[in-house]
């Protein structure tokens, strides 16, 4: 699927999760590299240069937000956090600081090759075709034109800029944080304005608002396009 | 008779060592000057040296020197300082002392009268809280200060001393030191002004040091000291239960009453007491005349009940009919139920010749007393005895006077009609039944008027010489003399009859009373209700605004109030200080006594269960008569008693529910074990089943491998719900409150349900602009999960599964209806315990926790889950979040 020989560094201090990710990912091509800890990792990012990093929060040493931050200052390789259910406050921390993706302990291989696969992506292309297409959905960027199933939807100048920020992180969870920043600019942080305009949004580019099929939830943290 | 030690009084004994209560030492004098605080701060300065860590709660230097210089080098406490009449007074700071909580405190003056407005009255109160509080005290005073030496300096010296303090507080005291100084070097002192005088009382100290005087006192208190040290040694032997000349057990009985005189009866039966080594007791008899009495004279009795007991007595009130007869057989009844051997009465005070009328108290004790000693006290002076009721004021209302004089009118007009017909004699026999009518219907008064009008009537119609009070027969005059006496026998029976039914009316009221509260408080069912029950009780039956009051977590909350009774910060510091000390304070007690209501402890065997306030009267009253404080207190005893069954019952509840926590995690453990080892039991046969037969086909290796990751997700979820459950019974869940879409909020939990959801339709309707909705998104994710998975467990497979979301009075409401079997009504609302599952085929999995943590869930958000049988059918579940505001 993806370039064969592509590194891979998975950082978890349970030596049972690494030995999984090691056959679950060497079987997929990858090269796999491990590290237990928090000052392992960062070393191990100098050494190997992997090109995406899968980092579990709870380390023993220092935590996974704050490797996050560290490799932030000087490397853009994507890092997919591993965390468990009741760490909300912790996952939106790391995706805040530079993390690009989550997966919720326990998780299936496919899951994770999909996250894998998105934060691999944004790396390749540059993200600048004119036209976005999954799925039933176009965006046509130059023309500023939304069809669902090749009708034309009118939104609101909000509404597109939201669904624009979405497309262009498609498949990748965006934090309402960013999401606030990115449509309305720094210092906006009305969660109720956010979640007004996510339902109407999708009340226009859902057939079924209550079980949406474009814009999904991540309860807690954000959305994501679906790809 | 052989006196072996009492077990009771080593038990005393022994409690008194544990109840490690402060020591008092008391540095005595017989007046002013004589070095009382300079011998107290050598001493204090001694115990210094030793380690003890010694503090000045109160000194008065008076500016010398002398004792100036011993005051430094120790620590000094601040004093409290009191705002009166726009003068800042300075006090002891009793709470200070008790907070500093030094091992010795230094108090000067222990007869000193505080300012009003402070806790007690006196300082020697004071102390006694101090003492109370673990801590020694040392204290000066002169002997003129002493109460039952009240009257003798009165007497020696002709200075009245205003500043008593009780005697009992000097036989607590651990230690007395006199500090003596003979009279001549006193005067030397005072000469060269080393006394302190006050300017403005220097001629009464002048006149009040003259050498007698000093002599006197002098000889006083060398007398007390003396006799202090019998008492100690008399202790010590009891202390060691050493056998020897044990005193006889004398029990002294002094049989007060208003007069004026018995002050001095009790200062005598207590300095008698004092020489017997004797118990004392005080009675006052109440006679049912006590009601009419006026207030002022209740107050004294009051007052000198009070007296005897600060002078060490213990004070009883009995009640008894109005005959002397009846008081004299109660005091000798209750004397010898106290094994009295000595009864201390005063000398009556009366002519002879009414003594020989109405009979004389003292001579029917006497009497009746059999062994117990009788003493009669007289006094020297004459006293300045009020005089008795006007015996002429008249005892009933007027008109009964105008009836008796009509129906001797009317046993005259009688008499004239048949006078010709009958005897004269018999004549006489209408006049006797007036009287006898008059005696029995209308009073004494009355009755007597009756009599004295018949026979003067009689004589004047009806014997002869007619129309003249002359009489020529003398067997008229027996008539006469019958007559009247009659009506004074029967008017006297009847009146006593009256007067006991009265009585009996009255303790029959009482009771009543007594057996309604105790009724009552017996079919409370809880600590609220028994409450408001004792309250009521006590408002109707004493027309007064009531307070109970608990303790809850160091304070005290009052849990039944009068509608109109409000208790400020200064009320609960009193009830507090009751309940700490199970003493009454507050009005008309020594403790506090500017509270506005007077404050009993509720005190039962076990200790204070709380606090019993009581107002002022709602009617124009006055203080509370004896009867009905005998009364209220009966009934703090039964509220008391009630409070403490209530209390029991609630442990006993806490235990019950703690044996069902108990079982509750029993059931926990066979829940849990079983539902984590069913999906482990899966996912290893799968496992070993894939590692062992490579020759599987496809279809059964898909199957398996699915089997086991449904199984691993369940397991999964059981985990979560674990963790959350645990989380909500520590109270360690934190709401993330974000305002959250119902809308997003039903398809977010939609989609984690995944394809457990995939054998049932589900219908969603939540209204267009529907608000949003402040809430913890993830939480409430899971509760919509937890209740759909139940819907979807619980009804048939295909069936119509209703999300719908609604405005209900400023609220958002959830229901998701399902057309299951429902639930059956006892079960509707413990569906939301834990581990309840309604009983069910075995195909239905789970442990039950889910409905139980969506309540925990909802709850923490300040909302509403509940069940509720469908109609047609099925079940609701419904569950309400407040809306923002």
């Amino acid at each position: 699927m993806t370039a064969p020989n592509q590194r891979v560094l998975v950082v978890d201090d349970e030596a049972p999760i690494r030995r999984y990710l090691r056959a679950a990912l060497g079987a997929q091509g990858f090269a796999v590299y491990e590290s237990a800890s928090g000052e392992e990792a960062l070393q191990a990012v100098l050494s190997h240069r992997p090109d995406i990093i899968i980092l579990d929060l709870g380390l023993p040493d220092i935590d996974g937000i704050e490797v996050t931050r560290r490799l932030r200052e000087w490397s853009q390789t994507p890092i997919i956090i591993l965390s468990v259910r009741e760490a909300e406050q912790d996952k939106i921390a790391a995706l805040d600081v530079g993390a690009d993706d989550y997966l919720t302990k326990p998780f299936g291989t496919g899951e994770l090759l999909a996250r894998m696969r998105v934060a691999l992506r944004k790396q390749l292309s540059v993200a600048n075709e004119p036209v976005f297409q999954s799925s039933g959905l176009t965006v046509d960027f130059s023309r500023r034109l939304v069809k669902v199933e090749d009708k034309e939807i009118q939104l609101t100048p909000t509404e597109y800029d939201l669904l624009k920020v979405l497309v262009t992180h498609a498949g990748k969870v965006i934090t309402h944080h960013q999401l606030l920043r990115q449509v309305w600019g720094d210092g906006y942080d009305d969660m109720h304005i956010l979640r007004v305009n996510i339902s109407n949004l999708r009340g226009k580019i859902e057939p079924d608002p209550s079980r949406p099929t474009y814009i999904h939830t991540e309860p807690g943290v954000g959305y994501r396009l679906k790809v | 008779m052989e006196h072996r030690p009492d077990p009771d009084e080593l038990l005393k004994n022994i409690q008194s060592e544990e109840n490690k209560r402060g020591r008092l030492k008391i540095f005595l004098g017989y007046v002013a000057g004589v070095g009382k605080t300079y011998a107290m701060l050598e001493a204090a300065h001694q115990r210094k040296a030793q380690g003890v860590d010694v503090v000045v709660g109160y000194i008065e230097t008076h500016k010398r020197a002398e004792t100036e210089e011993l005051v430094e080098g120790l620590e000094i406490l601040p004093r409290k300082q009191v705002e009166y009449h726009n003068v800042t007074l300075t006090e002891l700071d009793v709470d200070g002392v008790i907070q500093r909580k030094p091992q010795l405190v230094l108090v000067d003056e222990f007869a000193h009268t505080n300012a009003p407005g402070s806790r007690h009255p006196k300082r020697y109160q004071d102390v006694q809280e101090i003492l109370s509080a673990g801590i020694d005290v040392y204290t000066t005073l002169n002997i003129q200060h002493l109460e039952s030496l009240n009257d003798i300096v009165a007497q020696v010296t002709g200075v009245i001393v205003r500043e008593t303090i009780p005697d009992r507080v000097i036989d607590e005291a651990a230690e007395i030191e006199v500090i003596d100084l003979p009279p001549d070097e006193l005067l030397v002192r005072l000469q060269e002004g080393k006394v302190y005088v006050p300017d403005q009382a220097a001629r009464a100290i002048q006149k009040f040091f003259r050498k007698g005087n000093l002599t006197a006192l002098r000889e006083m208190s060398l007398r007390r000291a003396a006799e202090r040290v019998d008492d100690q040694m008399r202790a010590y032997m009891q202390t060691r239960a050493i056998q020897g000349i044990w005193a006889a057990g004398e029990r002294l009985l002094v049989c007060i009453s208003p007069s004026p005189l018995s002050e001095r009866l009790v200062r005598t039966t207590r300095r008698l007491a004092d020489e017997l080594n004797a118990e004392w007791i005080a009675l006052y008899v109440e006679t049912p005349q006590f009601a009419s009495m006026s207030s002022e004279k209740r107050d004294r009795v009051a007052g000198i009940l009070q007296l005897a007991e600060d002078l060490g007595a213990r004070s009883y009130i009995l009640s008894a009919g109005s005959s002397m007869d009846a008081v004299t057989q109660t005091i000798i009844e209750f004397a010898h139920k106290n094994n009295i051997t000595k009864i201390v009465t005063g000398k009556p005070l009366r002519p002879r010749w009414q003594e020989l009328l109405r009979g004389s108290l003292v001579d029917m004790l006497i009497h009746k007393s059999g062994d117990i000693d009788v003493y009669v006290v007289t006094s020297s002076d004459k006293p300045s005895f009020p005089a008795e009721e006007n015996p002429l004021k008249l005892h009933s209302p007027i008109y009964r006077y105008v009836l008796s004089l009509f129906l001797v009118a009317l046993a005259t007009v009688t008499g004239f009609f048949i006078g010709g017909r009958i005897e004269q004699t018999n004549l006489v026999m209408l006049y006797l039944l007036t009287v006898v009518v008059s005696a029995i219907y209308l009073g004494r008064g009355p009755a007597i008027l009756a009599s004295l009008a018949g026979v003067l009537v009689f004589d004047f119609l009806f014997v002869t010489p007619y129309y003249t009070f002359a009489v020529s027969d003398t067997q008229y005059i027996i008539v006469f003399v019958a007559l009247f006496l009659v009506g004074m026998v029967i008017s006297q029976l009847t009146a006593r009859a009256s007067e006991q039914a009265e009585a009996a009316r009255q303790r029959e009221a009482e009771t009543a009373e007594l057996y309604d509260l105790s009724r009552d408080l017996a079919s409370s069912a809880n600590l609220e209700s028994i409450l408001h029950v004792f309250k009521k009780h006590l408002e109707q039956t004493f027309s007064r605004t009531i307070a109970v009051l608990l303790p809850e977590e160091n304070r005290m909350v009052a849990y039944a109030i009068s509608d109109n009774l409000k208790l400020n910060d200064e009320e609960m510091a009193v009830a507090d200080w009751v309940y700490r000390h199970a003493e009454p304070a507050g009005r008309h007690t020594n403790t506090l006594p500017a509270a506005q209501l007077r404050y009993l402890p509720l005190k039962t065997s076990k200790g204070v269960m709380g606090v019993l306030g009581v107002g002022k009267p709602n009617t124009a009253n006055t203080d509370l008569t004896s009867a009905q404080r005998r009364l209220m207190e009966s009934f703090a005893n039964q509220g008391a008693q009630a409070i403490e069954r209530a209390l029991l019952e609630e442990q006993n509840r806490q235990m019950v529910l703690l044996q069902s926590a108990e079982k509750l995690q029993n059931a926990l453990l066979n829940s849990i074990s079983h539902d984590l080892r069913t999906p482990l039991v899966a996912i290893t046969g799968a496992l070993s089943a894939l590692d062992e037969n490579h020759k599987m086909d496809e279809p059964a290796r898909n199957a398996l491998i699915e089997n086991a990751r449904g199984e691993a997700e369940r397991l999964n979820r059981l985990v979560g719900n674990l963790l959350n459950m645990t989380r909500i019974e520590s109270g360690a869940i934190k709401l993330h409150r974000e305002p959250g879409d119902v809308q997003d909020l039903i398809g977010t939990a939609l989609e984690q349900l995944g394809k457990r959801a995939e054998h049932h339709q589900i219908k969603v309707n939540v209204p267009a602009n529907f608000p949003l909705i402040s809430m913890d998104f993830t939480l409430m994710a899971q509760v919509i999960v937890n209740l759909l998975e139940n819907a979807i467990k619980y009804s048939p497979e295909d069936s119509l599964i209703e999300v719908a979301a609604s405005l209900v009075d400023s609220k958002a409401r959830l229901q998701i209806a399902d057309r299951g079997a429902g639930i059956p009504f006892e079960d509707l609302s413990r569906v939301f315990d834990k581990f309840y599952r309604v009983q069910r085929p075995e195909s239905v999995s789970g442990t039950g926790l889910g409905l139980s943590i969506s309540k925990g869930i909802v709850e923490a958000h300040g909302g509403q889950i509940r069940a509720l049988n469908r109609e047609g059918g099925g079940t609701i579940l419904e569950v309400e979040l407040p809306l923002d505001k």
